[in-house]
């Protein structure tokens, strides 16, 4: 009873709390919060209320992180790979429109004045000379009253007006401070408005443009030139266009860039197939050393195997990260260590990190140090259980070593490893860390229109693509990217489901 | 499958061995040199140091112009507190899965089966652009914030690891939930004193793995966090060593050294599930 009685108050609480928080949310139009809080509240409400979803209280925590930070991010990015929102498509349709509209123009012969601001209260005003024929002009409440030069409320001083109604004029400081406040005070003068243009000047000015929302169009009110939006940018019939665009719905548009426009699809297949030789390579020689190893750890007659085994997983020990920082320092073309053994023994430095094969080669050998003691593990795992009956019938059979070794340990090897050989493939395909901290995709390649360098993988060319520095955002073009190499993964990962029948497993135990 | 072969086949054998080991700890070992070595040169110095010191482990914690500590402890929090809600949470999950019979599981297994094959990364545009409008919100869950970090990556790692522990869920047998029941036990108290310690070893696992992952992770860490104390290792310790190996190679070994101990040490914890844990095919990076 008393448990009920908590439960309903709860409830209460957070549903009221609940729906506080999404008026704020549908005020600020944040709508995939508001779906969030209202289905998290939705599914609260269900969870302790009705008997049967009682399940339903132990999943709402993951359920609501699982659906806020991977499947919403999943169709947001689906959403993103088919917009133009990149660097000067940042903005709104409504923000962009509401830029223009606040752009001025300071028509020909149009006056500028002298300002000097003051305040009374929460009251400002300002007086204005004018610079064309010195007329004083009284600002306030968004009106010029033309002032007498000898009025009484003026104060001079060596001809400067030092005082209006015994209020003196605000410090250069004090208006800096209320910079904001002096921006919003405008005037009308005939047509023109007169706007802030300095600390210490106000202008006669126009609005620039006119939107007109029944057409969709823009009017350059000076030129008279009508822009049309296309693709979320304002352009003229002359193909001029205004910066800032906005963002809007694009279609196929990046995913057919990729495809067709020459200077990106150059850079995106080359970059698609180191990707598949860096995964590739990566697998093999890291298995084939990890196999090398595991296969004379295995032997039983060799002594000290298993400091051996401890000392040969160091690499595994070390955060990746770290690692990867020292070997980028050791293959450092002019003062690295293995430049400097090369130096002294054979008189010349390997461009490790200038020349793009040679930077591939330090990439893999990386690579191979970083993955090789997973391997040795998971093949010393799967040499054990390979029974040994059947080398004792094999070499009763009289078969040879290495007879042994690809009839019987190859085979049973494969058959327990590859579902795991193709997901360190799945894994290095996206492997960022490697590239990104020993060469940062780097050198670059010549002639790309897109930040893509020879060691670049996929998943590294898209985030040079979203957020490398001094460059262009293109959000649009590397979400439609990371979708690519999802449809990749996803057919790798199916692949490797379909090896370890995992699904029919998953299939009965539903 | 062996034999015992002659001593010379024996000793190649082992020259081999050494031979990689070598290769294998060859640059931990230079760092650790290097880190003791006064110079703060790539370039000099030579593999042994001709005099030991401390100076770049004191340089390292005392200039505030690179808070090394900071950044370590920032890693270990976050790595920490994510991984302890990943536990909770996906046990939590995982429970439900096993044990009870719902409308909505099957499709809700599968949903998350399909979904955690999606690489968190690759939605880092999008991850981006969601805390940059959370943040307008919740400030504290916004960019460049722990919290929103420990979102993130907690969103990541549910489907996969309530996955994991589903199966060792379903291993438990239903009787000991049952009797637990009738007992008088509510469906809550059943899991927490009979079910929970009963998986403690799934629960080891996810927490360590998850750790480890946290600790090294660097892309989603380096776009999300943008102030210098808010930084993990990882984005801290890149920032300050690429491209200055000639200049700050000491301080940047000691910083290699002191961080690579937490991962360590749950990286000796972890040996205990190490092949086990390994199976789910995580390579490092």
């Amino acid at each position: 009873m008393s448990a009920n009685i908590i439960k309903v108050v709860f409830l209460g609480l957070t549903n009221a709390l609940g729906i506080w928080a999404a008026t704020g949310l549908y005020v600020t139009s944040n709508w995939v919060l508001l779906i969030v809080l209202v289905a998290g509240l939705v599914l609260l409400d269900i969870a302790l209320l009705k008997k049967n979803a009682y399940p339903l209280r132990y999943l709402l925590p993951g359920l609501l992180a699982f659906g806020l930070m991977t499947f919403y991010p999943i169709v947001y990015n689906i959403a993103i790979a088919f917009s133009n929102f990149s660097t000067g498509h940042i903005l709104s349709k409504e923000q962009v429109i509401h830029h223009f509209e606040n752009v001025y123009y300071q028509p020909e012969g149009a006056d500028r004045f002298s300002s000097q601001a003051f305040r009374d209260g929460d009251r400002w005003l300002l007086i204005l000379r004018s610079q064309t024929n010195g007329n004083l002009f009284l600002g306030l409440d968004g009106e010029l009253i033309p002032l007498d030069p000898n009025d009484a409320r003026l104060l001079y001083e060596n001809g400067d007006i030092i005082a209006f109604n015994a209020m003196t004029p605000l410090a250069v400081r004090d208006l800096v401070a209320n910079l904001d406040v002096l921006r919003s005070l405008t005037f009308s003068e005939g047509e023109n408005t007169v706007r802030l243009a300095s600390l210490r000047e106000y202008r006669a000015e126009k609005r620039r443009y006119a939107y007109d929302p029944g057409t969709e169009k823009l009017l350059n009110l000076e030129t008279q030139i009508t822009y049309v939006p296309i693709q979320g940018t304002f352009t003229s019939a002359d193909g001029e266009m205004l910066d800032p665009g906005y963002r809007v719905n694009v279609g196929w548009e990046n995913f057919q860039r990729i495809f067709q426009n020459r200077q990106i699809i150059g850079p995106f297949w080359r970059v698609f197939g180191w990707t598949i030789i860096f995964a590739f390579f990566s697998v093999t020689l890291t298995f084939a050393l990890g196999l090398g190893l595991a296969i004379m750890l295995n032997n039983p007659y060799l002594k000290l195997r298993t400091i051996y085994r401890t000392l040969l997983i160091i690499p595994y020990a070390i955060p990746g990260f770290i690692s990867l920082l020292i070997w980028a320092g050791l293959f450092n073309t002019n003062f690295g260590l293995i430049n400097q053994f090369f130096d002294f023994w054979f008189q010349f430095k390997i461009p490790w990190f200038q020349d793009g094969l040679w930077a591939k080669v330090a990439v893999l050998f990386v690579n191979l140090w970083l993955g090789y003691p997973y391997m040795m593990i998971v093949c010393l795992g799967a040499l054990q259980s390979i029974p040994s009956e059947l080398y004792e019938a094999a070499h009763v059979d009289g078969a040879k070593s290495f007879q042994r070794f690809w009839g019987i340990t190859i085979p049973l090897l494969l058959s327990s490893i590859s579902p795991l050989l193709v997901g360190s493939f799945a894994l290095n395909f996206n492997n960022f860390n490697v590239i990104f901290l020993l060469t940062q995709g780097g050198p670059p390649v010549a002639g790309a229109q897109t930040p893509a360098g020879a060691t670049d993988i996929l998943i590294s060319y898209t985030y040079n693509l979203a957020f490398a520095m001094g460059r262009g955002q293109e959000f649009g073009l590397a979400a439609a990217i990371s979708i690519i190499i999802f449809l990749i993964i996803g057919t790798i990962s199916a692949l490797q489901f379909r090896m370890t029948k995992k699904l029919e497993d998953i299939g009965e135990n539903l | 499958m062996y034999k015992r072969s002659g001593f010379l086949a024996m000793s190649i054998r082992h020259l081999v061995i050494w031979f990689l080991i070598a290769f294998a700890v060859f640059p931990i070992v230079w760092i650790g040199m290097a880190s003791l070595n006064p110079s703060n040169s790539l370039i000099t110095g030579g593999l042994i140091p001709r005099q030991l010191s401390f100076v770049h482990y004191i340089e390292m914690f005392s200039n505030p112009r690179h808070p090394f500590g900071l950044w370590i402890w920032n890693s270990i929090k976050i790595a920490a507190i994510s991984s302890f809600l990943i536990v909770l949470m996906s046990a939590l999950g995982a429970y439900a899965f096993s044990r009870f019979r719902f409308k909505g599981r099957r499709a809700g297994l599968l949903t998350l089966l399909l979904i955690q094959m999606f690489p968190q990364m690759l939605a880092l545009v999008a991850l981006y652009l969601l805390l940059l409008s959370l943040g307008e919100f919740v400030p504290w869950l916004g960019l460049n914030t722990h919290t929103g970090l420990i979102l993130v990556y907690l969103g990541g790692a549910l489907g996969f690891n309530t996955w994991l522990m589903k199966g060792y869920f379903d291993t438990i047998p239903k009787e000991l939930v049952e009797s637990a029941m009738i007992d008088g036990a509510t469906p809550f108290q059943a899991y927490w004193r009979i079910i929970l310690p009963l998986v403690k070893p799934i629960l080891a696992v996810v927490f360590i793995l998850s750790f480890i992952g946290i600790y090294s992770e660097f892309i989603l860490a380096s776009i999300i966090l943008s102030d210098s104390e808010k930084y993990t290792l990882a984005v801290g310790l890149r920032l300050f060593v690429f491209g200055q190996y000639s200049t700050r190679w000491g301080v940047f070994s000691a910083a290699s050294i002191v961080g690579s101990v937490p991962f360590m040490i749950i990286f000796l914890l972890l040996q205990r599930f190490l092949v086990s844990g390994l199976t789910r095919g995580s390579t490092k990076g």
